[in-house]
């Protein structure tokens, strides 16, 4: 309970200043909706279903647009961080992706696969994959050689190495980049909803805009930041493990 | 001791090295070394640091192959490290279970793991993880696991000389045990003059590179042996001697 009092406190006090600037009128009213209309909002939202519909939406698109991408990144990093050569050949082409903000792919994302759900899958995986090869590839690249050593004593081969040695000695920094690559898939979502969808939490704000209804933005928006944390908390219990417990306390 | 007797009271492994010499880019690391190890000794490579011992170790493992001459080494080999060779996603019992994935039958398995536990005194420790243990407690895991199971060969390279000196005077007597109730051919390797002559059958002095042996010390006195025994404290004077480390008053 202690530790959660200076947080509550913190967000008390951020409450109070987003009031104060309503009441001295920094911004005129339709520019910055105070508290209470927010308030109001939700309870607008919620009623309409609306809300609740578009977050079903922008979870669903997440999850498997990263879904996918974890699925062949984390084989892909696996192997590559074993494979001094290929690395080589792949790193510059890998980082080239990596830099590339997603948002640069959404005219080829709408072109290719229109308005719905695929195109925002596309975006998540373009957004993910490529930092999270890297991740993984950097992670098998330095795992202490003397593991190996070890592992050839005791006849770890082939499948059994990489389940039993190489995976496990990269768990805690795997865990930590998709923690990570899953921020950056939440932050996208939004955008990518915003042009390529006909609901989600994205496409929600932008028709707040549309309707001048910032303060159903705000809802939107206050929505996406805690679904955010709420999804890394859980995310976080991994590092709970107890055996990924050392790559955290050393 | 039912485990003893499976395979423990015939000491197997053997080691020969002949004419093997080694290098990097030109720089010659080891010069023509020949070495028989017999089956059960316990022979320790004594020299100054960055002489080669742990090349010499690495080609004993097979992990180097020498630039000339061969290395022939018979039975299951396994090496201690200085420090840090426990898997940390594992705990201690199941680090020491890594020796023993070689042993079908699950309750050998179990009463051997139980066995080795005991004899390093970490009974209540089997569900810990390696960062949970202090230095010395986790070699002696690392001790457990090397002589678990079928394995004929150790090669330790420098086990103990992360540890401070009280440790690792407590170490060497828990190595005497353990090959006591297990034996096998030992390959040791340390820049500790002292440990060498208190754990070795025979001692091997090493030259600064490239390395050659220039001396072998038998030592028959019987283990466990202190630093402070006439037997000990002769043999390392010899030892000081040839290393030029003996001060003449």
């Amino acid at each position: 309970m202690k530790k959660v009092i200076p947080g509550l406190l913190v967000f008390i006090v951020a409450l109070f200043i987003w009031w104060l600037a309503c009441r001295t009128g920094v911004f005129p009213a339709y520019a910055l909706p105070s508290p209470g209309q927010v308030l109001l909002s939700f309870k607008e939202e919620f009623k309409a279903g609306r809300l609740v519909n578009d977050v079903v939406a922008s979870l669903w698109r997440v999850f498997v647009g990263y879904y996918v991408a974890a699925l062949l990144a984390i084989p892909l990093g696996l192997w590559l961080g074993r494979q001094p050569r290929v690395r080589n050949a792949l790193l510059p082409m890998l980082n080239f992706f990596r830099f590339l903000s997603p948002l640069a792919w959404i005219p080829f994302a709408i072109l290719w696969f229109h308005i719905g759900d695929k195109p925002a899958f596309f975006l998540i995986f373009m957004s993910t994959f490529f930092p999270l090869v890297l991740t993984v590839m950097a992670a098998v690249a330095t795992i202490p050689s003397i593991y190996f050593r070890v592992a050839h004593d005791y006849k770890y081969t082939g499948w059994e190495l990489l389940t039993k040695v190489t995976f496990p000695a990269v768990l805690p920094q795997l865990i930590t980049g998709l923690r990570v690559t899953y921020g950056i898939a939440w932050v996208v979502i939004v955008a990518a909803e915003m042009v390529g969808c006909q609901d989600g939490l994205g496409y929600g704000i932008w028709e707040a805009r549309n309707g001048l209804r910032l303060d159903s933005a705000v809802c939107y928006m206050i929505v996406i930041g805690l679904i955010g944390m709420g999804i890394d908390r859980i995310l976080y219990q991994f590092t709970k493990l107890s055996n990924v417990r050392w790559g955290y306390e050393r | 001791m039912s485990v003893g007797v499976m395979k423990d009271s015939r000491t197997t492994g053997s080691l020969l090295l002949e004419k093997v010499a080694h290098g990097y880019n030109g720089l010659q690391v080891v010069h023509e070394v020949n070495l028989a190890v017999q089956p059960g000794e316990l022979v320790v490579l004594v020299g100054p640091s960055g002489c080669g011992k742990t090349t010499l170790l690495n080609l004993l493992s097979g992990f180097l192959t020498p630039v000339s001459g061969t290395v022939r080494t018979e039975g299951l080999v396994r090496t201690v490290y200085q420090q840090d060779g426990l898997f940390p996603w594992l705990t201690v019992g199941e680090n020491i279970g890594m020796g023993l994935r070689g042993v079908k039958d699950k309750g050998r398995q179990e009463r051997e793991l139980r066995e080795l536990l005991e004899l390093i005194h970490l009974g209540q420790f089997r569900d810990h993880y390696p960062h949970q243990l202090s230095g010395g407690m986790r070699q002696r895991v690392e001790l457990a696991r090397v002589v678990a199971g079928d394995s004929d060969i150790l090669l330790m390279d420098e086990p103990f000389s992360a540890l401070d000196y009280q440790t690792r005077i407590r170490m060497r007597q828990e190595l005497v045990q353990l090959l006591e109730k297990r034996p096998r051919t030992v390959v040791f390797v340390t820049h500790d003059i002292e440990e060498a002559v208190v754990l070795a059958d025979r001692v091997l002095v090493l030259s600064q590179r490239p390395t050659r042996i220039v001396r072998e010390l038998v030592i028959q006195a019987p283990r466990p042996r202190n630093p402070t025994d006439d037997v000990v404290v002769g043999a390392t004077r010899v030892i000081l001697e040839e290393l030029g480390l003996q001060v003449h008053r």
